[in-house]
């Protein structure tokens, strides 16, 4: 995106105007301020970017091991065969452009006694505030035979987009008319909880339209659908009947990819397409600096006017990694990066950061090739509960149309410049 | 002269304690950015918000809020939200451009 000349006196006379009142305090050093950002996904690279739009004074330094950003929402659209990996795929390059150094390498350790991030290039990276931003680990371990399929090619996830949403793909494509696609779902909290349901939609679009005798099972480990259940339920039964069977409370144990064979507490099922997510936690990044803290020992739990850790001083947490009675989704961890991002320029000028944050979630969810739902809530700050609360006006479309499906391609294309240009 | 350093002392002093280096209307409507893309300015069947009138994205607020202004999702965004944090909000996006 172009910077208009407007844009650039505004940010050079803003710059200024921080700068003086930053001038006010001073690191222990009394060098300019380091924030390390581990992570360009939807939340770090939002973040990032946002520390230097408000903290023009700040060294911003963002570390991340993947040369593209590859999105994860609208690879179902991939999946589905509506899109290509192409369209999920975006540079880096922009970021550079508002003065965060970036780094592609990946973060090894971290001593948040000595305020330091060490690389797996060797490079060692102090900091006054890091921001982890890893996204989730998939605990492929917890579900027996998953690996060995996997390393097989036999079963993926595909719950980070990447080379498992070509794969899953191809074997889509592959599977004769007649096929079965399995989808094991794990248990909440995960990443995306509309995105299961969604994924099933697609597929059973493609199926319908290129292989009608197909059937989907769905084995959930939840005693029902998650999220926009009505829309779903509306959309399956408009679009799809009879196509898939959906299973709830059947978590998925074990998958035998050489007998392509999907196993639950109450049966064997033979798959010709097994998609099975295992459950998830904060990515390993937060247990290397000690803030996977919860009672689970899972996620991490936070200061939520900062989203500093709990449980580790100047090391703050955003996105999926987050214990929260949130929603785990690309578009709130943008949100977690600009309160975030706020609160970091603040403390870091000695000050109090905003009190009462307040956040709006927009997700929405295809349900074919023409229509499309959404679930949108506000989320406002309760100093009494810290925690964030609905004021009361969210919910969700019980029925899908073609004004949401526009809008959520629209969204798309908003939220990707918005972290990365 | 001494004085005067002293009143200069006393109001930086003030101004550090008060004065926050992000707006509150320009962090309530960076929430916004996610849908209605970078600095207001969308791609697609999403609005801009960049450059509208003040009064103008007030009023369409309070009509998403009391349904008097038919909405896909913006009636649900409308009501977690406060008339004053409307008039900040508006304040901010009426200066882009």
């Amino acid at each position: 995106m172009s910077i208009t000349r407007r844009d650039f006196l505004k940010v050079s006379g803003a710059g200024a105007a921080s700068a003086l009142i930053a001038g006010c305090a001073t690191t222990a050093s009394g060098a300019a301020p380091k924030v390390v950002v581990v992570g360009a996904g939807f939340g770090g690279a939002t973040c990032a970017k946002y520390l230097r739009k408000w903290g023009p004074n700040i060294e911003v330094t963002l570390i991340e091991p993947n040369d593209k950003f590859v999105s994860c929402p609208r690879s179902n659209l991939v999946i589905g065969g509506l899109r290509n990996m192409d369209y999920l795929t975006h540079s880096y390059d922009n970021l550079s452009k508002h003065g965060i150094k970036m780094v592609k390498d990946m973060v090894v350790a971290i001593d948040p006694a000595k305020r330091t991030v060490t690389t797996k290039g060797g490079k060692t990276f102090g900091y006054d505030r890091l921001v982890l931003a890893p996204g989730i680990d998939v605990r492929t371990d917890t579900v027996k035979g998953f690996q060995e399929a996997e390393a097989a090619g036999k079963v993926v996830h595909a719950w980070k987009a990447g080379p498992q949403t070509a794969l899953l793909r191809k074997q889509l494509e592959s599977m004769a008319d007649g096929g079965v696609f399995v989808m094991g779902i794990p248990g909440t909290p995960y990443r995306c909880p509309p995105g299961p349901y969604e994924r099933i939609s697609l597929v059973a679009n493609y199926l319908k339209k290129h292989k009608p005798k197909s059937k989907i099972i769905v084995l959930d480990s939840n005693p029902d659908i998650v999220s926009k259940k009505p829309l779903f339920t509306w959309a399956w039964n408009t679009f799809y009947p009879g196509m898939i069977d959906y299973r709830g409370t059947n978590a998925v144990t074990g998958v035998d990819g050489s007998r392509m064979i999907v196993s639950t507490e109450f049966d064997d099922i033979k798959a010709d397409v097994m998609n099975v997510v295992p459950r998830q936690r904060a990515g390993e990044l937060c247990a290397m600096a000690g803030a996977r803290n919860d009672a689970s020992g899972n996620w991490c739990t936070v200061n939520f006017t900062t989203f500093e850790s709990a449980a580790v001083p100047n090391v703050h947490i955003i996105g999926d990694s987050v214990s929260a009675a949130l929603p785990k989704s690309g578009h709130m961890a943008t949100n977690h990066a600009k309160v975030c991002a706020a609160a970091i320029v603040e403390l870091l000028a000695g000050r109090q950061p905003e009190a009462v944050p307040v956040m709006a979630n927009t997700c929405y969810s295809d349900t074919s090739d023409t229509t499309g739902g959404h679930v949108a809530n506000v989320y406002r700050y309760d100093a009494e509960k810290k925690s964030y609360v609905d004021p009361g006006g969210g919910g969700a479309t019980p029925q899908g149309d073609a004004a949401n499906h526009a809008y959520a391609e629209s969204w798309a294309q908003n939220i990707w410049a918005e972290m990365l240009s | 002269m001494h004085k005067i350093l002293i009143l200069l002392a006393a109001s930086a002093a003030l101004l550090s304690a008060n004065a926050f280096a992000v707006d509150r209307g320009e962090l309530l409507a960076s929430s916004c950015m996610s849908c209605h893309g970078p600095g207001g300015k969308s791609k697609g069947a999403i609005p801009s918000l960049a450059g509208l009138e003040k009064g103008y994205f007030v009023t369409s607020m309070q009509n998403f809020k009391s349904g008097a202004r038919p909405a896909s999702v913006m009636h649900r965004h409308a009501k977690g939200y406060t008339d004053a944090e409307y008039a900040l909000m508006g304040e901010y996006f009426s200066k882009l451009k």
